[in-house]
C-alpha cells in the first residue's frame, strides 16, 4: 500500500466525476429533465388564460409570471436530487469518502443546474415571445434568471438534503425554500420589468450576482452538514 | 465562568433555577404593561395627523421587535446546540419558535388594523415591513413543520438548527430586498439622530410596553423551556423525583 | 488501529449498549454479532462516523475518527446492505465514478471483476443485475479499492454458497495482507483469522 498518494483523486477529479454521474443518470432519464420544462411552459400558459387575453395586461404581468413559473419548476425538480442517493445507499458512500462533502454536494447542485437550470434559461425566451417582450427586456430576462436559478439550485439543494427521506418531503421543501427565495424573485422579476420599462437594471443584476456569490461560498457547506443530519 | 455556564446548561439545574427566576421576569414585566396600557390609552396624546388611530404601537411595535428578538433567539441558540452540542440550547430554540411565530401573527394583525384607517386597506402590499413581517411567518412555519416532521428528537434539533441559521443569513437580505421593492411606510419614528421624533409622554408608554413585553416573553419562553427539558429528559431519574415531589404535594 | 471506548449509543429513547470497548490490529477481524434488530448496523454506522456516539470516541491510528473524518475515510471501504450504486449506469460506469471518489487502482478493475465472475455482465445496467450479482459488484470496489479498513455490513446477505466461500477467501487476503476488518454478522464467520467478537 504504498502508491496511494499517487491514485488518490485530487478535488477537481471528485468534483467532476459527481457531476459526469448526475448528467449521465439525467441523460439515461430525459423525463426528469422535461417534466419541469413542460410543467413551466403550462404554468405560463395559465396566465394567461385565467387572467385574460389582453396584451398590455400580459406584457405587464408577464415578468413576474415567468419567474413565478421558473421558481415552481425549480422546486419541482428540487425533491428529488438527493433522494436515489439516498434510498440506494449512494449517500453512504459520498458521506464516507476521503473527497469533502460540501465539494461533493456543490458537484450535484451543479448538475441539477445543468440539467434544471439551464434548459429553462435556454426555453424563457419562447415563453417570453408569447407575452409581447422586446428583445432587451428578453436578454435581461435571461440574464436574470441565469443567476436566479443558480441561486435556487443553491438555496435548493440545502432544503432537499434537509427533508430527504421524510414523509410529505415535497410540501415541506416548498414550505423551507419559498419564503428564503424571495429575495431572488423580487430582484429578478422587478429587474425584468424595470427593463420592460426602459429603466436603469443594473442594481437588480447586481444584487443577483452579488446573492448568487454568496450562495455559492455557504450553501455547500449548509447542504453538507444537513446531508450529514438527515442521513443519520 | 466556564464551569457556572455548564452547570447552568444541566437540564436539572436549569430545572430548578429557572423556577426562582420566573417571577423576576413576570412581575415586573405585568407592572410595565399595566402602566403602558394606561398611560399609552389615557394620558398620551393624540397624534396630530393620525389622531386616536396611531394608539394601536403601544402593542404593535413592541410584538414586531419581538418577533425578530425571538428569531435571533432561535437561531443563536440553535447555532450553540449544533457547534457546542448542548442540548438545552436545542430545547430552548424549540421552544422560542412558536412564540415567536405568535408575535409575528400579532405584528401582522395590530399591524393590518392599524392600515385600515391609515391606507383605507386591510392589507397593503406596498408597505415593506408588514411584508416582511409575513414572510417571517413562513419562515417560522417552515422551521415548526420541519421540527414536525421528524420523530427523532436529537435529529430534529440538528436539522432544524442548520435551517434557522440559514434563515438568520437570509433575514437582512430579505429585509432589504422587500425595502427596496417598494417604499410607502413610515421612517423609523423612535431613534432618530437628533433625537426622538415623539412627545415624551408617548414615548415613555412605548419603551414600557416594549420592556414589559420582553419580560413577560422571557417568562413565557423559561416556562416553555421548562416543560420542553421535562419531556426530553422524561426516562432520567431527576425528573422521576421532581414527578413524585409535586405528587406528595399536591 | 482501530478502538474504541467507552461507546454508547443511543436510538430515540433506547439506549442500544453502553460501556462498550474494543482494540483492533492489523491482520484482525472485529465480528459484532447478536440477533436482528440488537443494534448492529447501528454500530457499525457509528464506528464509520455516519451516526454520533452519545459518549465515547473511536480512535484510527491513535486519532479520533471526527478530528479528521476525511483522513479516516481514505483509509476506509464501506458495504452495507444498500450497495450505493446507481440502477441506470453500468457497472463500469459505476465503478468508474468510485475512481474519482477514492484511491483505487484501474489496473485492478479486470481482475477483480474476473474473479468475482462479473465479466460477462459489464455492459449491462445494475438494475438488471440480481441481489446477489449486486452484492458482488460492492465486493469489486471493496478489492479496487486500496484502503486498509473494510467495514462489511451483513456481507453473506443475498450471495450463493460459492458466494460466501468468496466473501471468506477475501476477508481471509484482506487479513493476510495486514489489512482490518469490521464485520457485522448474525452468523458466524468461520474464518482461521484473529477474530475479536463482540456481542451485542
Amino acid at each position: 500500500m504504498t502508491s496511494r498518494e499517487d491514485t488518490m483523486p485530487g478535488l477537481w477529479q471528485g468534483f467532476m466525476a459527481v457531476i459526469r454521474r448526475d448528467l449521465l443518470l439525467a441523460w439515461k432519464r430525459p423525463g426528469d429533465i422535461l417534466n419541469p420544462l413542460f410543467f413551466f411552459a403550462m404554468v405560463c400558459t395559465l396566465f394567461p388564460l385565467a387572467v385574460g387575453p389582453s396584451s398590455e395586461q400580459l406584457s405587464i404581468s408577464g415578468p413576474g409570471i415567468v419567474w413565478v413559473a421558473a421558481l415552481l419548476a425549480t422546486l419541482l425538480s428540487l425533491n428529488s436530487l438527493f433522494l436515489s442517493d439516498f434510498e440506494d445507499g449512494s449517500l453512504d458512500q459520498l458521506i464516507l469518502s476521503p473527497q469533502p462533502l460540501p465539494l461533493l454536494a456543490l458537484g450535484k447542485t451543479v448538475a441539477h443546474w445543468l440539467s434544471a437550470g439551464l434548459p429553462l434559461v435556454l426555453v424563457s425566451p419562447l415563453v417570453a415571445v408569447t407575452f409581447q417582450m422586446p428583445g432587451r427586456t428578453v436578454g435581461v430576462m435571461m440574464l436574470t434568471l441565469t443567476f436566479g436559478t443558480i441561486s435556487l439550485s443553491l438555496l435548493g439543494a440545502i432544503g432537499a438534503a434537509l427533508t430527504v427521506g421524510l414523509h410529505r418531503g415535497t410540501a415541506l421543501l416548498s414550505l423551507l425554500i419559498l419564503p428564503l427565495a424571495m429575495p431572488v424573485l423580487i430582484f429578478g422579476a422587478r429587474t425584468v420589468a424595470l427593463a420592460a420599462a426602459n429603466d436603469a437594471v443594473s442594481a437588480g443584476i447586481y444584487f443577483l450576482s452579488a446573492y448568487c456569490i454568496l450562495a455559492l461560498t455557504l450553501a455547500p457547506f449548509a447542504t453538507a452538514a444537513a446531508l450529514k443530519i438527515s442521513n443519520e | 465562568m466556564w464551569k457556572f455556564l455548564h452547570k447552568l446548561a444541566s437540564p436539572p439545574h436549569f430545572y430548578d433555577l429557572s423556577a426562582k427566576i420566573i417571577p423576576w421576569f413576570v412581575v415586573p414585566g405585568t407592572i410595565l404593561i399595566i402602566y403602558g396600557t394606561i398611560a399609552g390609552l389615557f394620558y398620551a396624546p393624540p397624534d396630530y395627523q393620525q389622531g386616536d388611530a396611531f394608539r394601536i404601537i403601544y402593542v404593535h411595535v413592541p410584538a414586531a421587535y419581538l418577533s425578530m428578538l425571538a428569531y435571533t433567539l432561535m437561531a443563536v441558540s440553535a447555532g450553540i446546540g449544533l457547534i457546542w452540542r448542548i442540548k438545552l440550547s436545542h430545547a430552548v430554540a424549540a421552544a422560542a419558535a412558536p412564540l415567536g411565530a405568535w408575535f409575528t401573527f400579532l405584528a401582522l394583525i395590530t399591524g393590518s388594523i392599524w392600515g385600515r384607517p391609515m391606507w383605507g386597506t386591510w392589507w397593503e402590499w406596498g408597505d415593506p415591513r408588514l411584508t416582511s413581517e409575513l414572510i417571517m411567518l413562513f419562515l417560522y412555519f417552515g422551521y415548526m413543520a420541519l421540527r414536525a416532521a421528524i420523530d427523532d428528537t436529537t435529529k430534529a434539533d440538528k436539522a432544524s438548527a442548520v435551517l434557522a441559521l440559514v434563515g438568520a443569513v437570509n433575514i437582512p437580505i430579505i429585509h432589504f430586498s422587500v425595502e427596496w421593492w417598494s417604499s410607502l411606510h413610515q421612517g423609523a419614528t423612535i431613534v432618530r439622530a437628533d433625537g426622538p421624533a415623539m412627545p415624551t409622554e408617548m414615548l415613555f408608554p412605548l419603551l414600557a410596553m416594549i420592556l414589559g413585553f420582553s419580560l413577560v416573553f422571557g417568562a413565557l419562553l423559561l416556562g416553555r423551556v421548562r416543560s420542553e427539558v421535562l419531556f426530553r429528559e422524561r426516562r432520567s431519574r431527576w425528573v422521576k423525583n421532581v414527578v413524585l415531589a409535586s405528587g406528595e404535594q399536591g | 488501529m482501530l478502538s474504541g471506548k467507552d461507546l454508547c449509543l443511543l436510538r430515540g429513547d433506547r439506549c442500544l449498549f453502553q460501556n462498550l470497548n474494543f482494540a483492533l490490529n492489523s491482520g484482525e477481524l472485529l465480528l459484532v454479532e447478536g440477533k436482528n434488530g440488537c443494534g448492529k448496523t447501528s454500530l457499525l454506522r457509528a464506528i464509520a462516523g455516519l451516526l454520533e456516539f452519545e459518549t465515547g470516541q473511536v480512535d484510527w491510528n491513535g486519532q479520533s475518527i471526527m478530528a479528521d473524518h476525511q483522513v479516516f475515510c481514505s483509509d476506509l471501504v464501506w458495504l452495507s446492505h444498500r450497495v450505493g450504486f446507481k440502477g441506470d449506469l453500468t457497472l463500469v460506469e459505476n465503478l468508474s465514478f468510485e475512481t474519482g471518489l477514492r484511491a483505487t487502482s484501474a489496473d485492478l478493475l479486470e481482475p477483480s471483476l474476473d474473479r468475482l465472475g462479473l465479466t460477462p455482465l459489464t455492459g449491462l445496467p445494475f438494475r438488471a443485475l440480481s441481489a446477489g450479482q449486486q452484492r458482488r459488484v460492492a465486493l469489486a470496489r471493496m478489492l479496487m479499492a486500496k484502503a486498509p479498513l473494510w467495514m462489511m455490513d451483513e456481507p453473506f446477505t443475498n450471495l450463493d454458497s460459492g458466494g460466501q466461500a468468496l466473501v471468506r477467501e477475501l476477508i481471509a487476503e484482506h487479513l493476510a495482507g495486514n489489512g482490518l476488518c469490521v464485520v457485522a454478522s448474525h452468523q458466524d464467520i468461520q474464518l482461521d483469522a484473529p477474530v475479536i467478537r463482540v456481542p451485542l
